[in-house]
């Protein structure tokens, strides 16, 4: 279990069992070929991050009938899962899998929780403040703290508007779930 | 007790229903917000709704095993097979109704999903789960916007307690347990919605107070949704949300 090696750091002794497991079922795969091409199929609204670095890969298990990837919605109303879907089949049909099915899990229930510290970087490079418990939000761009929100809403069903007080830049807010 | 796959697709698809009702309705605002951030707000609370319809239409159509679908649930019913409580179907309004009915719905909606997660059915305590946590964020929002347009301007204070009076009578079927629902909730399926009334009232009493509305008089009230007997605005909104497939049947994108 390399994953659980890594250096201290508060996050790992609360990783969730939920992710615990998912991060699991990849290490002891025998499809680990398969989970390492899907790597490729990124959030249509959140280009850095993968599906894995969501949390909405879920499984990948293979019968002789069919190649079957689980996948976990992030809002039920998300229209991205439907891109997704069709990503993966795409990606796994030129690697010359034929028959892909993607089965939609909805329990456990997905959550931000799941994303990892690489994860949360790369959405704040991105420009997008990345989803906190307990740690104030602060300014993708300056880091500030001092921000107002706008709206709990923003482009997409993850996201809220804020604009930071210091730097005077609006930005999206992943918002915890 | 237990209830039998009758019964439990129609307990499912009267789930289904108040949730496509409410996001056709949010969905109305879609470009008529009164800010762009309102928009996108409205109808990111609309897509929630959806989203918990279609998984809601989905089980359904998966317990019936009949062929039917959830775009068959939604786009070939007719108004008297529609069951949803009657609230989720009144006409947008103003800003200030469609916001103090979602206000209203938000608090009956966290408390009810938060229990139903408990459902001794694993499909429907999952998507309880998925709108219990959604539903957080809907009510933080409608009960905020309570607060400024009560305690706003005398315009928006009007406005708003003119759109509680007018929706408080249809608040009384949220509470409603018929046969089914008593069924459901005695087979550790459902919820008992009659159990909720007292906290939702104290929330509710609490936010309007600070809001500066008064609590109308619970004189009257509308009941029937759960039977298909709607108000005249269930028709007139079917007739657009179900125009396309009713002129060209199986059209698809």
């Amino acid at each position: 279990m390399v994953i659980l090696m890594s250096t201290p750091n508060p996050r790992i002794s609360l990783l969730p069992i939920e992710n615990y497991e998912r991060l699991k079922r990849r290490e002891e795969s025998d499809l680990k070929a398969i989970w390492n091409l899907l790597d490729v199929v990124k959030d249509p609204e959140i280009p850095p991050l993968s599906i894995w670095d969501l949390g909405v890969l879920q499984d990948i298990t293979q019968t002789q009938a069919e190649i079957r990837v689980t996948i976990t919605p992030t809002y039920s109303g998300c229209p991205a899962m439907q891109v997704i879907s069709e990503d993966i089949t795409t990606v796994l049909n030129q690697a010359g899998c034929g028959n892909v099915k993607v089965a939609i899990r909805l329990a456990p229930a997905w959550t931000t929780d799941w994303l990892s510290e690489s994860a949360r970087e790369r959405l704040r490079q991105y420009g997008v403040a990345p989803p906190q418990d307990e740690a104030p939000i602060f300014c993708p761009i300056c880091s500030a703290t001092e921000i107002r929100l706008i709206s709990e809403f923003g482009s997409t069903p993850c996201k809220a508007l804020y604009q930071c007080k210091s730097c005077q830049e609006p930005f999206d807010y992943f918002k915890p779930i | 007790m237990s209830i039998n796959q009758l019964q439990l697709k129609t307990f499912v698809l009267r789930l289904a229903d108040d949730a496509l009702v409410i996001a056709h309705r949010l969905s109305e605002w879609s470009s008529h917000g009164p800010s762009l951030e309102e928009d996108l707000a409205l109808t990111n609370v609309a897509l929630d709704y959806m989203g918990r319809a279609r998984m809601f239409y989905g089980y359904a159509a998966e317990i019936a095993a009949d062929g039917s679908t959830e775009d068959t649930y939604a786009y070939d019913r007719d108004c008297r097979d529609f069951t949803n409580l009657l609230i989720h179907e009144l006409p947008r309004g103003d800003f200030a109704f469609t916001m103090a009915r979602q206000y209203l719905v938000d608090e009956f909606n966290r408390a009810y999903m938060d229990l139903l997660q408990q459902s001794t059915d694993p499909t429907l305590a999952a998507i309880a789960t998925k709108a219990n946590k959604e539903g957080l964020y809907h009510l933080r929002r409608s009960s905020k916007w309570l607060l400024r347009l009560g305690d706003g301007t005398e315009e928006s204070h009007n406005r708003l307690q003119q759109a509680v009076n007018d929706i408080w009578g249809y608040t009384t079927e949220l509470f409603e347990m018929d046969d089914l629902d008593q069924a459901a909730f005695e087979a550790g399926i459902g919820v008992n919605a009659t159990d909720l009334k007292a906290e939702w009232m104290r929330r509710v009493t609490a936010t309007l107070a600070q809001a500066t509305i008064s609590i109308p008089p619970r004189d009257w009230s509308v009941t029937g949704g759960r039977q298909g007997i709607h108000t005249e605005a269930l028709g007139h909104m079917l007739s657009e949300m179900q125009f396309l497939q009713r002129a060209y049947p199986g059209q698809q994108w």
